[in-house]
């Protein structure tokens, strides 16, 4: 279905990668955490390598919270776009299949919040 | 004009009703009708009689005035005692200064796009009973715009926060929320406006907005937010009219209207819906004394009387609009949620947020049997604790939006408050995301004008909410603190906890000067 | 069976026409909030000039009612003499 509208009704995106300077954006979720109320809109370059998106900006994002010291990231599950999926840790965003405004989510088996609330 | 004076008779309501709506209305002869109503047509809604829409309260603009002037007389008079009387002493705690400081940069700027949106439907419709009603709406709200603002001047002299909410709406993130809400609706056409405005939001959603907030504002001692708030209520019983109004005169005027209409109506109860979760918040978590919580508010005025309006208007054909299974459930969560989100944002905030006392904590167990407890109680005990080893929660990264409502993806998936609810579309070869359903079905119907949204989170990442001449490749360049500059957010003065705030010290301090000869 | 209510300021302006109210609807439920009056009724309500006129012991417009109104539900109907509100369904 189109606008309704009185004239031709067509516009750029506001969020389209041009308008991010070379950069692009990833979300990122922490299943069964939700004492970070929603997931995270991080930006980096397209050729960054999924590993240093897992080192560079997690911590920073999420030690907060006295799981993220337990996880053990050779059991963490993952999802893109809410399907289950096994990333290339070596391999660049682009290369991961991950473009802008790409979803990831990740699952710490075990590890259910605060008091088990999923907090 | 037939005005029966010679008999010395008072014409009757409907009578002068007639004469000083029709009567005044003329008929076009130099210009064409349809180029005077330019655009009556073009969304799709066919009618037939303009002469069959009709005010029930019958009130014409002579009557409007005579007790519009009343009430404002009244009102500056308590306005004027409550500051004379040093009155912002007597409300229950500071804290609840928060809740006021959310409704001037969250509510008051919205009477004012009211005021306009109402001007511009009135103008568009060629029927002479909308325009004259259209005309009243809007100078109410541009009343209430002023009132509000006058009325919370008064707190600006004493507490933070109160300092700039004309600007903040074009640029603080969470209000984004209730901006784009009425920047969308002021710019769909005449009749989605008043289906949106005038009856989605004021007589499905307003009474959850003014009545349990303004009641909540005389229980907790703000005879000032009260009198606005009841001042400005009194005119929303004219709006509500005039939307129940609006609805059954477009429907009744043709069939093809109705399928329009429901789409709108699906639409414009999500959209609002969404808004209203920040007073959620305010009555759950912002009021030092509560008077009913979020829930219990819901269910009187949106499941019992808009269960009433729905039944009344399925012989239309009519149906209640969509999502409700997923609202109901959600009135055990939202408000909580809601919390969280301001709580761990505080720092990039207008306003101060807390831990809630243990004696709330209680209150919020036995409102929210189903939900608290489990869910939300072991977080805010969590953050408590952090909170009092000097280790205060601020979230420091930005959240992912919702495309449609702004809202950051807080909310929880239909029936499972342990999930985030994750909804993704693919336009035109980009991704697009979503809170829910219904605000992904929205986008889906009309995505030329959703990809247009203005989400801080990537204003921010583009580099647009900085002030004017910052060099983000500087040395030294501190985004958090440019953002708030470009906020006109005073670091530690405006945001961070209500623990340890200027505003909770002042008020200690001059309370006490009030009470006592130290 | 649907709810029709009238929301009103608790004043003195207001106390004779809740009074009224409570005489024309006997089935009406009134409930006190803070510096609030809310009347609930099924189906529908009537608020009455005369009744109103009789309490108050002077003449009353009808419209009058605005500077204390707070809010109200159903279908309204307006005349010299009488507001009444109501559902249809």
């Amino acid at each position: 279905m189109s606008v309704a509208a009185i004239k031709e009704y067509t516009f750029d995106s506001a969020d389209r990668l041009e308008n991010f300077h070379g950069m692009q954006v990833l979300y990122v979720g922490w299943e069964d955490h939700l004492m970070f109320c929603a997931p995270f809109a991080l930006l980096f370059p397209p050729e960054t390598p999924f590993q240093a998106v897992i080192d560079g900006a997690l911590p920073g994002a999420y030690s907060y919270h006295p799981d993220f010291a337990k996880i053990d990231w050779s059991q963490v599950e993952w999802f893109k776009s809410g399907e289950p999926w096994q990333p290339k840790f070596d391999q660049s965003l682009t290369a991961n299949g991950l473009g802008h405004k790409a979803v990831v989510r990740f699952r710490t088996p075990g590890l259910t919040g605060i008091e088990g609330s999923c907090s | 004009m037939d005005m029966k004076t010679s008999s010395g008779k008072k014409l009757g309501l409907k009578e002068k009703y007639r004469h000083m709506t029709r009567g005044l209305d003329w008929e076009t002869s130099y210009q064409k009708r349809e180029d005077v109503h330019p655009l009556v047509e073009y969304e799709g809604i066919k009618i037939h009689d303009w002469d069959k829409w009709e005010d029930p309260f019958r009130l014409t603009m002579d009557a409007y005035w005579k007790y519009q002037s009343e009430k404002e007389r009244k009102l500056y008079a308590i306005i004027e005692a409550y500051a004379q009387n040093n009155g912002h002493l007597n409300v229950t705690d500071a804290r609840y200064l928060n809740a006021i400081k959310l409704f001037l940069t969250g509510i008051s700027p919205l009477e004012y796009m009211a005021h306009r949106g109402f001007a511009m439907a009135g103008r568009a419709f060629p029927g002479a009973g909308p325009r004259v009603a259209c005309l009243m709406q809007s100078l109410d709200e541009l009343r209430h715009a002023q009132t509000q603002i006058h009325s919370l001047s008064n707190y600006n002299k004493y507490y933070n926060g109160f300092h700039d909410p004309a600007h903040m709406l074009q640029r603080v993130w969470y209000l984004s929320v209730p901006r784009s809400f009425f920047d969308d609706a002021v710019t769909a056409g005449p009749f989605e406006f008043m289906v949106a405005i005038g009856f989605s939001f004021e007589y499905v959603l307003t009474n959850l907005l003014f009545v349990p907030f303004v009641s909540g504002a005389a229980y907790n001692g703000d005879m000032g937010t009260m009198t606005f708030g009841f001042s400005a209520q009194s005119d929303e019983a004219r709006h509500m009219t005039l939307g129940l109004e609006i609805i059954k005169f477009i429907l009744e005027q043709d069939p093809d209207n109705i399928p329009i209409v429901q789409r709108w109506i699906d639409k414009w109860t999500w959209r609002g819906y969404r808004v209203l979760t920040l007073v959620g918040m305010m009555m759950d978590y912002m009021l030092p004394k509560r008077i009913m919580s979020w829930k219990e508010a819901w269910e009187v005025y949106f499941e019992q009387n808009g269960g009433a309006l729905f039944k009344d208007l399925a012989r239309y054909g009519i149906r209640p609009p969509k999502w409700l299974d997923q609202i109901s459930f959600d009135k055990d969560h939202i408000s909580h949620q809601a919390w969280a989100t301001f709580y761990q944002y505080g720092a990039i905030a207008d306003f101060h947020t807390w831990s809630p006392t243990e004696d709330e904590l209680d209150w919020l167990s036995a409102k929210y049997p189903n939900s608290f407890d489990k869910y939300y109680r072991p977080r805010l005990k969590f953050w408590r604790e952090q909170a009092e080893q000097g280790n205060r929660f601020y979230n420091k990264t930005l959240p992912q939006l919702c495309q449609t409502c702004q809202i950051p993806m807080v909310f929880t998936e239909p029936g499972d408050p342990t999930k985030i609810c994750y909804r993704e579309v693919d336009y035109q070869g980009e991704k697009f995301h979503f809170c829910s359903d219904g605000c992904k079905e929205i986008f889906e119907n009309e995505p030329e004008k959703y990809k247009q949204s203005w989400l801080p989170a990537h204003q921010i990442y583009q580099g647009n909410c900085f002030p004017e001449g910052t060099d983000p490749t500087a040395e030294g360049f501190d985004p958090v603190s440019k953002v708030l500059e470009y906020y006109n957010i005073g670091f530690g003065q405006d945001n961070l906890d209500f623990e340890g705030s200027q505003d909770q010290k002042n008020f200690a301090k001059w309370r006490g000067m009030a009470t006592s000869n130290e | 069976m649907s709810t029709v209510f009238i929301a009103l300021q608790a004043n003195e302006e207001t106390r004779p026409i809740i009074e009224a109210i409570t005489t024309d609807n006997p089935g009406a439920v009134v409930n006190q909030q803070p510096a609030m009056v809310k009347i609930d009724a099924e189906d529908s309500l009537v608020v009455r000039r005369a009744t109103i006129e009789e309490l108050i012991g002077r003449d009353f417009d009808l419209q009058e009612l605005h500077i204390n109104l707070i809010s109200l539900s159903g279908h309204i109907d307006e005349t010299d003499d009488e507001l009444t509100l109501h559902w249809n369904a």
